[in-house]
């Protein structure tokens, strides 16, 4: 389902086999144990990691396992909710996160590559594509919190969120939701392998990195259940490092 | 408290500068607050001269416009925890005198402004930088120490765009006049020397104060412009004006 591998200090979590990367219960568990591993193993090598999430195949991923759901509503609220979590780990992670967009991402895999900080993404094929209003499915109110915390143009989040719009990727790149484009699968891999690396030898202390990540977005971590840090006591850490 | 060594305070036209003074970093440490609020205060309360509200301009000499929080000092006390905190309440304080002022504010960035010292530039209306030195720059995450919530809440609604508030607070990127004018964080990159920085700034502030604008009604449309901040800072200052109303 999922591979997490350490290359130096850069973190590789891969989506594996040519499917639609499908997120049902089991692939979403697979992610949470291997974001957990990275944020653990990053804390005991100190500061300087970073993670690279690809999917294999044609897809990084097409979104919730709607067709395990069928027509079953308790199934489909299980997985919006199973989501959720995997939402919160990325948004608190201890370390920069890429999303090496090598495929196309939809629905719940569009949510997942913007809870990335950064995405990096083929210019050649792939869309990204916010498909809920298509399908005639609400979407869920982190789903909502996540897309106004990272898609801040008003008109691209109304083309994103209203319109259904499938986003390439130049396009993207022009409303602010893909930082950068390259011409074919491999090289948009490596491009955002070595982009992390670039972040991971900034040697952020992983803890601040997130506890910043999280001031930028409160709204939208409240929203996925992240509970938000105290001012004071992020004086307290403050004063601990003078 | 005297504010003489730390801030000078000019009048051009209908414009008062606001200059901190000396070769240093101008690091926020209780002294600069407390001159730099002086300053502003008695800009609050001197009276009208007939022909409107006048305008802010907030400068700096040297190389730096300001560093960022005076750790230093909060290092050398007994108890660094507690001078943080009177640190950041005094910050907020500024905030809210800044957002209460009834004049339009104009930051001219002058050097280098860093951490609390970037945020306190973008505090006002108008931002205009120098093009040919110095960097915004958010330290934080470098430096290994978190954003407070107040300060988040102004990057937020003063830099609206994700990506340029990622690249900025995220990234730590040290970013120069003609980009950061060019993504919107500031108005203008402006060419030459500090003096030109700061003739640009005058100029921009002798336009706004040119509108003849009530000050009360400018202040109370800034608070409705960004709320979130204002609802963060306002009780820790902005106190109303002193001066009589007719």
């Amino acid at each position: 389902m999922c591979t997490l591998e350490q290359r130096g200090r850069v973190f590789v979590l891969t989506l594996t086999g040519d499917g639609e990367h499908r997120l049902g219960h089991a692939l979403i568990s697979s992610l949470r144990s291997a974001v957990a591993s990275a944020a653990e193993a990053a804390a005991k090598a100190g500061p300087g990691s970073a993670l690279v999430t690809v999917g294999e195949g044609r897809f990084f991923s097409n979104g919730l396992d709607i067709g395990w759901a069928g027509t079953s509503r308790a199934r489909l609220g299980e997985l919006v909710d199973a989501l959720r979590p995997l939402a919160a780990d990325l948004l608190a992670l201890p370390m920069p996160t890429v999303a090496a967009l090598t495929g196309h991402a939809s629905a719940g895999g569009f949510l997942l590559a913007l809870c990335h900080d950064y995405r990096i993404m083929r210019g050649d094929r792939g869309v990204l594509y916010m498909s809920e209003v298509d399908i005639g499915l609400p979407l869920p109110p982190y789903f909502g919190a996540v897309l106004r915390a990272k898609i801040t143009s008003a008109n691209a989040l109304r083309d994103v969120a209203l319109r259904g719009k499938k986003v390439k990727a130049a396009e993207g790149k022009e409303m602010g939701i893909v930082d950068a484009v390259y011409p074919s699968a491999a090289e948009t891999a490596a491009e955002a392998f070595k982009f992390a690396e670039q972040l991971a030898a900034r040697k952020w202390n992983g803890g601040v990195y997130a506890s910043i990540r999280m001031s930028m977005f409160p709204e939208a971590c409240r929203s996925v259940g992240i509970v938000e840090e105290s001012d004071e006591e992020k004086r307290k850490h403050f004063a601990s490092k003078l | 408290m005297a504010t003489g060594n730390l801030c000078a305070v000019e009048r051009r036209g209908r414009v008062h500068v606001i200059t901190l003074t000396g070769a240093g970093e101008h690091r926020l440490g209780p002294a600069l607050f407390s001159a730099i609020r002086s300053a502003v205060a008695a800009l609050r309360a001197a009276p009208g001269d007939g022909a409107g509200a006048g305008a802010l301009v907030l400068a700096a000499e040297g190389k730096f416009f300001c560093n960022g929080y005076d750790l230093a000092w909060a290092r050398a006390g007994p108890s660094p925890a507690d001078r943080i905190s009177a640190m950041r309440a005094a910050f907020r304080a500024l905030l809210a005198d800044l957002l209460a002022l009834p004049m339009p504010t104009v930051a001219a960035v002058t050097g280098h402004a860093a951490g609390s010292g970037c945020a306190l530039a973008l505090a006002h209306d108008a931002v205009v930088m120098r093009a040919s030195r110095g960097f915004l720059y958010m330290s934080e995450v470098d430096a290994g120490i978190k954003v407070a919530g107040f300060v988040g809440e102004l990057l937020r609604e003063k830099v609206p765009d994700a990506v340029a508030r990622r690249d900025l607070l995220m990234e730590g990127r040290k970013m120069t006049a003609a980009e950061a004018s060019r993504r919107g964080i500031v108005d203008a990159a402006v060419d030459g020397e500090v003096e030109d920085v700061v003739a640009a700034a005058v100029a921009v502030a002798e336009d706004l104060a040119a509108r003849g604008w009530d000050g009360e009604t400018v202040a109370e449309i800034r608070k409705v412009t960004w709320p979130a901040l204002w609802s963060k800072v306002n009780d820790y200052g902005g106190e109303a004006p002193a001066r009589p109303r007719l």
